[in-house]
């Protein structure tokens, strides 16, 4: 089985967020959740960099570990899910990303968030694939109809990289190698505990 | 002859143009690059970890939050699920523990004459719903926050995922509402018996002769001793702590950022844990640990004999106020 990751090339990213564009209308995310953002560096200034981001589907996840309820759980492909039924809305899982991945609908009256919202890697949830009960809880499930993520599908320069992490890992280098420099892969060292050698 | 130079000048010319271009290939594929790294003065993640904790930039959405690309987590983690458990577990079960064998040896304190037959009013009637209506929401509040905590490893194998996230569900909305009447109730106590709980001369003698609790000795008392007072003090500043770090959690982001959140989750947790443990030491002395103890804040008058036992300076401030004071068991005070 493929170990699923994001990589994002940041030195290609040119902050058009249509990553986050398609993600939102691809899943029909409600409004005010952003299951991916581009965080733009020193914006305007000498050393600008934008990075797109999202869930990086963590090994060894910091938000199930924390979660109280055991709501989270790894598919053969590496990708961290979870249910929206079992999902009480404390917030904990925000508290451990180290990403800011997890949303939440309803912004904090009494404690009441809803069910959190992330980033599914495009593969749904725990009901039927591809099912409208998983669509309406977690959206597309492409991985299911044999796609990768939509966000890295459509990405016009080719930065955001989503697939099997030694798939991408090597594109990545090839990259690299031919242009001759590169920043890394940011958020690897954090989310997988290993980064790609430039 | 002619032709024959004509065709040696156009193969070393050819030769030497190929010479030329395998020549320069490489040392342009070597030099190109190097002078053509438009990122080169872009910042790099390693050396921004290392400079700060929150790498954090422009976002074109209104989110505050997601503004930071990276953000600490680890450690709280590690207090999360490893030291908070870990704490709380040893406070609450050490305490569990030294009750029990506290009971075992020196069993309920006595009313050493027995009872008298005459009572004292202890606590009227505003006190003691104060007392109870704080109480109760403090059970309800420490069994739910312990399911935060234990829950998914005591609780969750016993009755399945399903059910427990569905009775964690009500017991964080039972945590987050009944924090209403708990810090009313907190702030109530703090006024209604401050007055009795300012620690003087009388509690050091009481403390140097371990309030009596080894042995028969009985040293004096006023209204509260000091045991009781240190229970008010935690109640007080315990509460009023569990309260600011609740609030903080219940509207996450209002007033600080991602560690601010953390730093309250951790604060709120070993209070908490804290909290709970010296409450069990409450509960025992004023149950089972003590005869005559728990009808002050039932019936909200104790027996004047239990009054002069553990109470003597209060009792003879009570008897000097007048005879309201001391009435017959089952007679209407006048």
């Amino acid at each position: 089985m493929a170990r699923m990751k994001f990589l994002c090339d940041a030195d290609r990213c040119i902050e058009c967020n249509a990553c986050v564009t398609a993600c939102k209308n691809e899943h029909e995310v409600p409004w005010g959740i952003n299951r991916r953002r581009v965080v733009t560096i020193n914006d305007g200034k000498p050393g600008e960099r934008s990075i797109s981001m999202a869930c990086m589907h963590c090994t060894d996840a910091p938000c199930a570990s924390v979660c109280p309820v055991n709501c989270f759980y790894t598919t053969a492909d590496a990708v961290v899910l979870h249910s929206k039924d079992l999902c009480i809305g404390c917030g904990y899982c925000f508290y451990a990303c180290p990403f800011g991945a997890p949303q939440y609908p309803k912004v904090g009256n009494f404690g009441s968030r809803g069910k959190m919202d992330k980033c599914t890697f495009c593969a749904g949830g725990p009901e039927a694939d591809s099912s409208q009960a998983e669509f309406v809880k977690y959206g597309t499930n492409r991985l299911a109809e044999g796609k990768l993520p939509l966000c890295a599908e459509m990405c016009s320069t080719k930065s955001l990289l989503a697939g099997d992490g030694e798939i991408i890992a090597q594109i990545y280098k090839e990259r690299v190698v031919k242009r001759g420099y590169g920043s890394g892969a940011w958020g690897w060292k954090t989310a997988y505990k290993e980064s790609i050698a430039t | 002859m002619a032709g024959l130079l004509a065709q040696a000048r156009f193969i070393v010319g050819a030769l030497a143009l190929i010479f030329v271009v395998a020549m320069a290939a490489p040392a342009s594929a070597q030099q190109q690059p190097l002078s053509t790294n438009p990122m080169a003065s872009s910042v790099k993640e390693d050396q921004l970890l290392q400079q700060m904790r929150i790498i954090d930039g422009r976002v074109s959405i209104p989110d505050r939050q997601s503004r930071n690309l990276e953000q600490p987590g680890r450690d709280w983690r590690q207090f999360q699920q490893q030291t908070l458990p870990w704490i709380a577990g040893i406070a609450i079960l050490g305490v569990l523990a030294a009750l029990v064998v506290f009971y075992l040896t020196r069993g309920m304190v006595k009313i050493e004459r027995g009872r008298s037959g005459r009572v004292v009013v202890r606590f009227n009637a505003l006190e003691r719903f104060v007392h109870w209506m704080t109480a109760t929401c403090f059970i309800v509040l420490a069994l739910s926050g312990l399911n935060i905590t234990f829950g998914k490893t005591l609780l969750a194998p016993v009755i399945g995922l399903d059910a427990f996230a569905a009775w964690s569900q009500w017991a964080k909305y039972a945590h987050n509402y009944l924090s209403f009447p708990f810090t009313i109730g907190v702030v109530l106590i703090l006024l209604l018996w401050v007055a009795g709980n300012i620690p003087n001369k009388v509690d050091v003698e009481w403390v140097k002769r371990c309030g009596g609790i080894l042995g028969s000795d009985h040293p004096p008392a006023q209204r509260f001793n000091a045991g009781q007072k240190l229970i008010y003090w935690v109640v007080v500043l315990g509460g009023l702590a569990s309260a600011v770090t609740g609030y903080l959690l219940m509207f996450p982001f209002y007033a600080t950022g991602i560690e601010g959140m953390q730093t309250a989750q951790s604060v709120h947790g070993i209070v908490a844990a804290l909290f709970i443990a010296v409450m069990l030491g409450h509960i025992y002395i004023g149950t089972i640990g003590m005869e005559g103890a728990f009808e002050a804040m039932g019936e909200g008058t104790v027996d004047e004999n239990w009054a002069r036992q553990h109470h003597a300076l209060w009792l003879e401030d009570e008897k000097s106020k007048g005879p309201a004071g001391a009435t017959p068991r089952g007679a209407p005070a006048e």
